[in-house]
């Protein structure tokens, strides 16, 4: 179902969780109000509900995964760019092992793997590299080589869909390394850089939001599961 | 907010890459993104986009009194805008070394390469001459934005058509479309803009003095014009004949680094020229085609 915003929307349930776009409504016979336009999603049981949008800019919601620049340094942590409206925050203790005699070193410029482990209207969001319950890394953590490919949303959203075809297809043909933060960056690294490229360029042909101006008129089509083998071919690293 | 710079992974893959000859976009060094033209419904619209990067130009002439000092000639100005549209790193209202940039440069391909016959622009002199006002908006930026404004610029100018006017005595009479056909603006030439990034040889090879010429791409996507060492912007026409060459700062070049992107550029702008040239001709014969329904 599309959506506008200021709807009101989804059912009441003893156990409703609400995602992205939805925001909690007392007033509304305690269900849920709309914030964004887009298409209205729910779980089976209709706990769970949703609203899945196109769009470029990430805005930050707690628990994501997102990839982030370090952008400088401060007393007691680093300010990282998300590519949000705000840079967040990243505690140097929030790392695996840190202690206060031994934190990591990042440098301007490096890449972090994070969660978010804040995200409030009026204050900058704040990351952390560690799983809060088991104070393990869980994959988060800098991000070294490779390189950083940027795309809309909804190819992030689509690209950790485990059914989505196109990782796995990758996978098959050459071992690869893949962070997707779902703010519109992907870090890759296939050892070689015609292969990491290949990677960035069929994330890039699969991207549903082609930044075409004007409809109907598509200069391409995104990439379908029968087309990556041609395409790879194409490229030389089959 | 000042632009993120990249990170150093992006640098050094793509400083990695380009030193085998890879882009990430897969094209080769010296290849364009082929631009693509669109007109919209109105004479003088365009909206060109190289890849990612879009532009809408539009032209629009009004009658006004000519400059005291020259009485024969028409006026153009030109507006350009980088709305933050087209990127998180643009605020309206604080502008951009950029914006300045392709705004001065626009300004000296457009209107002072003398490419618009500003005389044949009059209507009467000393008290009526039109003025073309272009505008140039750019709505999305993946680098290389320059070009892409430059050829919507110009191929709107090319697409316009000013109404017929007839003077009789000191009377002006501006007939409508419909009443007599619209005439074109008389264009000298074409000029088209071509950038070029430069980058620093890797420095493994430093020693060896055979490989010191720098590493040299053709239209630069957003990335690589951010990690380019230099950017050297030249416009010129399919005629060989050169308007502007630019090059703001960034690494040094010898005289044949400057010969070799002239050549490609020359190459690059015939190429361009009869893509601009076919675009236009599609698009009057469909218009033709319209009217002959009716």
């Amino acid at each position: 179902m599309i959506v506008f915003p200021g709807q009101s929307a989804a059912q009441n349930h003893p156990n409703l969780k609400l995602g992205p776009g939805l925001v909690h409504a007392p007033s509304e016979n305690n269900s849920a109000i709309t914030k964004k336009a887009g298409v209205l999603h729910h779980s089976q049981n209709n706990a769970r509900w949703w609203i899945d949008t196109h769009s470029r800019r990430y805005v930050s919601s707690a628990q994501e995964s997102v990839i982030g620049i370090v952008n400088g340094k401060t007393a007691d942590g680093y300010r990282v760019d998300i590519g949000a409206a705000h840079n967040a925050t990243l505690d140097a203790l929030a790392f695996e092992g840190a202690t206060k005699r031994n934190k990591p070193n990042l440098k301007i410029g490096s890449l972090v793997y994070a969660r978010v482990s804040l995200a409030h209207k009026d204050m900058d969001p704040e990351l952390e590299c560690f799983d809060a319950q088991s104070h393990k890394s869980e994959g988060f953590g800098e991000l070294k080589g490779g390189f950083m490919l940027r795309c809309s949303l909804q190819m992030c959203r689509l690209l950790l869909d485990p059914s989505h075809f196109l990782l796995p297809r990758l996978g098959q043909k050459f071992p690869l390394e893949v962070a997707v933060g779902v703010n519109g960056r992907v870090w890759i690294d296939a050892k070689d850089s015609r292969k990491t490229i290949a990677v960035a360029r069929c994330i890039e042909a699969c991207d549903p939001d082609q930044y075409g101006i004007t409809s109907g008129r598509r200069s391409r089509l995104p990439l379908t599961v029968d087309g990556v083998g041609n395409f790879l071919a194409e490229m030389d690293v089959a | 907010m000042r632009p993120p710079s990249p990170s150093i992974p992006e640098r050094e893959f793509l400083l990695e890459s380009l030193s085998q000859s890879l882009r990430i976009d897969g094209r080769l060094p010296l290849e364009l993104r082929t631009p693509v033209i669109q007109f919209g419904p109105e004479l003088g619209w365009v909206q060109c986009s190289y890849g990612k990067t879009h532009a809408i130009a539009y032209v629009d002439a009004k009658i006004v009194k000519p400059e005291a000092a020259r009485p024969f000639e028409g006026l153009i100005s030109i507006n350009s805008e980088i709305s933050p549209m087209a990127s998180t790193e643009y605020e309206t209202g604080r502008t951009s070394d950029e914006e300045v940039t392709v705004t001065r440069m626009l300004d000296k391909i457009l209107r002072r390469s003398d490419a618009i016959d500003k005389e044949s622009l009059c209507i009467l002199a000393g008290k009526r001459v039109w003025h073309l006002r272009l505008t140039v908006q750019f709505l999305a930026d993946s680098g290389n934005m320059l070009d892409c404004g430059c050829l919507a610029g110009i191929i709107a100018f090319k697409h316009f058509r000013r109404p017929d006017v007839e003077v009789i005595g000191d009377e002006v009479i501006v007939h409508s479309p419909s009443e007599r056909a619209p005439i074109p603006l008389s264009l000298h030439h074409t000029p088209l803009c071509f950038t070029f990034a430069f980058y620093r040889p890797p420095t493994a090879t430093t020693t060896s003095s055979s490989s010191s010429e720098p590493i040299l791409i053709i239209d630069p996507s957003q990335l690589e014009q951010r990690l380019a060492a230099g950017l050297v912007s030249i416009a010129l026409n399919a005629q060989k004949e050169i308007c502007v060459l630019n090059k703001l700062g960034g690494v040094p070049l010898g005289p044949e680094d400057l010969l070799r992107v002239i050549e490609v550029a020359v190459e690059k702008a015939r190429e361009v020229d009869k893509l601009v040239e076919k675009a236009l001709a599609d698009d009057w014969e469909e218009r033709k085609a319209t009217v002959e329904l009716r």
